[in-house]
C-alpha cells in the first residue's frame, strides 16, 4: 500500500462525488479511462473481425490476379474517391466534436456531431447509388455473375475489346464481387451504426449531457468513428484503384 | 435459484442483508447490475448447458454400446440409430463447447471473484457485463431453437461444404444451420464482452498498491484467457458471419462448387478455435493455481512463472492453428512448421504442471473436495498434455488423425482439466457464493466418482485410437466392443458423479450448514468479505496482504472458520479505496 493512512482519511474530504460519477469508481479519471481503454480493446477486436475479410481478399486476389484487374473496372473510382473525401470530413467533425465536448462550446458540439451524421448519410446515399447499379447490370457474386456485353464498363471495353461477360464469369469474375459485397456491405453496416450512435450523440448533446468533466461517450464513439474510417481507407485502394 | 438461501435470523437480530437478499423481485435479478448476480445466472445456465451436453454424450455412448445393431434400420426419435448418432455428437460437441466450456469459468466464476480478488465494487463495465449476458441467453436461446428443429449433424466444427450444402439437406438442417450460425455469432460477442470487461478491469481498478505481480494467479489466468477471448473470437464472429451468408445466398467464400475455398474456412475457423482451447483451459489453471496454495497451505511455489506460462500458452496458442489441419491439403512445409511450433505450448504447460507439484511438497495438504479435483487436473492435464505431444508430431498425427486418440486427448484436457477445475472451483467458493456449506463426505465421493468414470471412460480411447478406430462412427468392427463398452460404463459412472454433486449442492442451499466468511484459510481479498457478500461487496475494508500469505490466518472452529491473526489486523493498512 503506498497510500497511507492519511491520505486515506483526506480522501473522506473530497467534495461530494459527482453526479456522472458510477457507484464502483473513486473518481471520474478512473470512469473515463475504464470506457476509453474499453472502447480501445473493442477497436482491436473490430481489426481482427475485419481481418478474416481481408484476408479473404489476399488469397482471392492471388489466386485471381489477372480477373481481379479486369474486374475492377466495374467499381467508379471517382465515386469511390468521393466517398473517400466525405468520410475525411467527417472524421475531422468527429474529432472537433470531441474538443467542442471537452471545452462545454455547445453550439460547436451540436454542428459537428451532426456535420458527422449527415456526411455518413452522403457516404450511404452514394453507397446506395453503386449497389444499385450493380445489383442491375447482374455484376453479383457467386455464380450470379451475368453481366451482358452491352452492360461492360467502358473503360474496360476500351482497353481490352474482346473482353466479355461470359469470359469474365469463367475468369471467377463472381468471387470478386462476394468479396466487394462482404467488405463494403460489412463496413457499411459499421457505418450505420455510427449513424445511429450520432443521433443518440445529439440527443444527449441537445439535452446538454456533455460538461468537462464527463465526455467520454463523444470521444468513445469518435474514437469508433475513426476506424470505420480507417477501414475505408484500406478498402477504397484494395477495391477501386487496382489497375 | 440462489433466491432460494435465507437467512434464519437469531434470536436478536434482524437477518443480514446481502446481494442475494437486499432486493427480492424477479426484475431485479432481470436489470441486475451487479457482477456477482450476474455470475451466479451464468453458473446457472452454463451448469444447464454442462447437463444438456452431458446428456448427449451419455445417448452417443449408449448408441456405441452395441456398434453393429442387428436390424440397421431401428430407429430412435423418428431417425435411424446413425442419424440420431450424427446428430447427439454434433450438438454434444456444440453445447458443451459454445454454452459450457468457453464462457464457464470465466463467465460465472470469474465474473464473481474477479472483482472480489481485487478489492473492488464491481466490473469496470457493468452494462457491458448485463448485456454479454443477455447475448449468452440469447444464444443459449437459438441452440434449444436448434435442438426443436431437429437438431444438426454437421459435427461442432461445420466444415462446407457438408455443412452449407443447401440443396443437398433437409429443409430441418437448413433452418438448423442458420440458427446455429446465428447463435455462434452471438455467443461469440458475449465472449469478446466478457473477455474485454475483465482486462479494463483488472487495469483500471487494481487498488494502488496492488502490483500485477500481487494479483492472485487466476487473474493472471483470466488476463491471458480475456487476450483471446478479444483477439481470437472475432474472427470465428466473422467466419461464421461469412458462413452464414454463404449458406443462404451461396456467395463463393467457401463453398467449392461456386469459387469458394472450403479450407480457407478451416484456417479461419482453427484461427478462433485452436486459441479457444486456450480459453478454455488457462482459467481452469488458474483455480488450479488457488486450490493448489490454499489446500496445501504453502504459499504457490514460481508465482512469476506461472503468471508468465500463462500470457506465453496465450501467445503461442495464436500460431499453431495448422496442426489441426495436417491432413487437409495444407502444405508440407506450413505442417512442418506448425508442428514445430505446437510442441512449444508445452513447455509453459510444463511449467505450470511443475509448479503446482512444487507447491504442494513439503505443504500440509488438506484433502478437502476442492483439491481432490485438483489432484485429478494434475494427474489428467498431465496425460492430456503428454498425448498432445505424440499428436503434434506431424508423422504420427497422419495415423492417428480423426481417430479415438485424438478424442481421448482432447477429452483429458477439456474434461479431465477444465470441467474438474471447474467443479473444483464451484465448490471452493460455493460458500463464498451462497453462504452454505456442501456436505464434504459426499463431495469427496463425487469427486472421486468423477475421477474414476472419466478414467475408465477415456483410457480405452487411447487404446483403440491407435488400433485404428475413427471418430465419428456410429459402428465399429467386433475387436473394438470392449473398448467401447468400457467407455460407456465409464461415461455413465461420471454422470453420476455429476449428478450426484447436482443434488447435494441443491440440498445445501436449503439445508447447509452456514458457511463462514473463510472456511478454507484461503488468503485472497475474496475471503475478506463475509458469506454471502455485501451488495457493495466488502463491508469493511479489506486488510492488504499477498494473496498466499496463509500464515496470516489462524483457524478458530468449524462455524467460524479461518480468521486473521490479531496482530496482521494491527499492523497491516486496509484497502483505502474500499469505504
Amino acid at each position: 500500500m503506498s497510500t497511507g493512512v492519511a491520505d486515506h482519511e483526506t480522501k473522506h474530504d473530497l467534495p461530494a462525488r459527482p453526479p456522472e460519477l458510477a457507484m464502483h469508481f473513486d473518481n471520474m479519471h478512473q470512469q473515463f479511462h475504464s470506457g476509453k481503454l474499453g472502447m480501445w480493446l473493442f477497436l482491436g477486436q473490430e481489426l481482427l473481425f475485419f481481418c478474416g475479410l481481408f484476408t479473404a481478399y489476399a488469397v482471392y486476389r492471388g489466386n485471381h490476379q489477372e480477373m481481379f484487374h479486369y474486374v475492377h473496372y466495374f467499381l467508379d473510382w471517382k465515386l469511390g474517391a468521393v466517398n473517400t473525401v466525405v468520410l475525411l470530413v467527417s472524421s475531422l467533425t468527429a474529432a472537433w466534436s470531441v474538443r467542442a465536448a471537452m471545452l462545454e462550446q455547445r453550439k460547436v458540439l451540436i454542428f459537428t456531431l451532426l456535420a458527422t451524421f449527415i456526411c455518413a448519410g452522403i457516404f450511404m446515399v452514394v453507397k446506395y447509388f453503386e449497389y444499385t447499379h450493380k445489383l442491375h447490370i447482374g455484376a453479383v457474386w457467386g455464380g450470379g455473375f451475368n453481366v451482358a456485353d452491352a452492360d461492360l464498363p467502358a473503360e474496360l471495353v476500351a482497353k481490352y475489346p474482346d473482353m466479355t461477360g461470359a469470359k469474365l464469369k469463367e475468369m471467377g469474375a463472381g468471387s470478386f464481387f462476394a468479396i466487394y459485397f462482404c467488405m463494403t456491405g460489412l463496413h457499411g453496416l459499421h457505418v450505420l451504426v455510427g449513424m445511429g450512435l450520432y443521433i443518440w450523440l445529439l440527443v444527449r448533446a441537445l439535452k446538454g449531457d456533455f460538461n468537462r468533466r464527463w465526455y467520454g461517450a463523444v470521444d468513445n464513439v469518435a474514437l469508433y468513428w475513426h476506424i470505420v474510417d480507417i477501414i475505408w481507407i484500406f478498402l477504397f485502394p484494395m477495391l477501386y484503384l487496382i489497375g | 435459484m440462489a433466491g432460494g438461501v435465507v437467512e434464519k435470523p437469531a434470536a436478536h437480530d434482524k437477518p443480514r442483508k446481502h446481494y442475494l437478499n437486499h432486493v427480492k423481485t424477479f426484475g431485479s435479478w432481470l436489470v441486475t447490475l451487479d457482477h456477482k448476480r450476474i455470475a451466479m445466472m451464468y453458473l446457472c445456465a452454463v451448469s444447464f448447458a454442462l447437463l444438456l451436453g452431458g446428456v448427449f454424450a451419455l445417448a452417443l455412448r449408449t448408441v456405441l454400446w452395441n456398434g453393429t445393431p442387428a436390424d440397421p434400420e431401428t430407429s430412435i426419435l423418428g431417425a435411424t440409430m446413425e442419424q440420431f448418432y450424427n446428430k447427439m455428437f454434433t450438438l454434444h460437441g456444440a453445447v458443451m463447447v459454445f454454452l459450457f466450456i468457453i464462457p464457464g469459468i470465466p463467465a460465472a466464476l470469474g465474473n464473481f471473484i474477479l472483482p472480489m480478488q481485487l478489492g473492488a465494487k464491481d466490473l469496470a463495465l457493468p452494462r457491458i457485463n448485463l448485456l454479454s449476458w443477455y447475448l449468452y441467453v440469447m444464444g443459449l436461446v437459438l441452440f434449444v431453437c436448434v435442438l426443436v428443429l431437429g437438431g444438426l449433424d454437421t459435427g461442432w466444427t461445420l466444415y462446407p461444404p457438408y455443412s452449407m450444402g443447401g440443396g443437398s439437406q433437409s429443409q430441418h438442417v437448413w433452418h438448423s444451420l442458420v440458427l446455429a450460425y446465428m447463435a455462434v455469432f452471438i455467443l461469440g460477442f458475449s465472449s469478446i464482452l466478457t473477455g474485454l470487461n475483465f482486462i479494463v478491469t483488472m487495469h483500471k481498478l487494481r487498488p494502488p498498491g496492488m502490483g500485477m505481480y500481487d494479483m492472485p494467479l487466476f487473474l493472471w489466468a483470466l488476463y491471458a484467457t480475456s487476450l483471446i477471448q478479444v483477439l481470437a473470437t472475432p474472427v470465428v464472429g466473422i467466419t461464421l458471419g461469412l458462413s452464414l451468408i454463404e449458406h443462404m445466398f451461396h456467395v463463393g467464400i467457401f463453398l467449392p462448387q461456386y469459387g469458394g475455398d472450403p479450407v480457407m474456412y478451416q484456417h479461419f475457423f482453427w484461427f478462433y478455435s485452436h486459441p479457444a482451447v486456450y480459453i478454455m483451459i488457462l482459467p481452469a489453471m488458474g483455480v488450479q493455481s488457488e486450490i493448489m496454495g490454499t489446500f496445501s497451505r504453502k504459499h504457490i511455489f514460481g508465482y512469476k512463472a506461472i503468471a508468465w506460462s500463462s500470457i506465453a500458452i496465450a501467445a503461442i496458442g495464436f500460431i499453431v492453428w495448422g496442426h489441426h489441419m495436417f491432413v487437409s491439403g495444407q502444405s508440407p512445409t506450413a505442417g512442418i512448421i506448425f508442428s514445430f511450433l505446437t510442441y512449444l505450448v508445452a513447455i509453459p504447460s510444463a511449467i505450470k504442471v511443475f509448479n503446482w507439484v512444487a507447491t504442494m511438497y513439503k505443504g500440509s495438504i488438506d484433502l478437502k473436495t476442492p483439491m481432490i479435483y485438483g489432484l485429478n487436473f494434475i494427474y489428467l492435464f498431465g496425460i492430456g498434455g503428454l498425448t498432445g505431444l505424440f499428436l503434434a508430431s506431424i508423422s504420427n498425427n497422419v495415423h492417428l488423425h480423426d481417430t479415438y486418440f485424438v478424442i481421448a486427448h482432447f477429452h483429458m484436457v477439456m474434461v479431465g482439466s477444465t470441467v474438474n477445475a471447474f467443479l473444483g472451483g464451484v465448490h471452493l467458493w460455493w460458500p463464498k457464493m451462497t453462504g452454505r456449506m456442501y456436505n464434504e463426505t459426499l463431495g469427496r465421493i463425487g469427486a472421486i466418482l468423477v475421477f474414476v468414470g472419466f478414467n475408465l471412460a477415456f483410457m480405452p480411447q487411447f487404446v483403440s485410437g491407435t488400433r485404428g478406430m475413427p471418430r465419428r462412427y456410429a459402428n465399429y468392427l467386433e475387436e473394438f466392443t470392449t473398448f467401447h463398452q468400457a467407455s460407456t460404463v465409464g461415461a455413465y459412472i461420471l454422470g453420476a458423479g455429476i449428478g450426484l454433486q447436482v443434488l447435494y449442492l441443491l440440498y445445501s442451499l436449503f439445508k447447509g450448514k452456514k458457511a463462514p466468511d473463510n472456511p478454507w484459510g484461503a488468503a485472497s481479498l475474496e475471503w475478506q468479505s463475509e458469506s454471502p457478500p455485501d451488495f457493495h461487496n466488502f463491508t469493511k475494508p479489506p486488510i492488504m496482504m499477498g494473496a498466499y500469505d496463509y500464515e496470516n490466518w489462524e483457524y478458530e472452529s468449524e462455524e467460524a472458520g479461518w480468521k486473521l491473526k490479531p496482530e496482521v489486523i494491527e499492523t497491516r493498512k486496509t484497502l483505502s479505496k474500499v469505504h
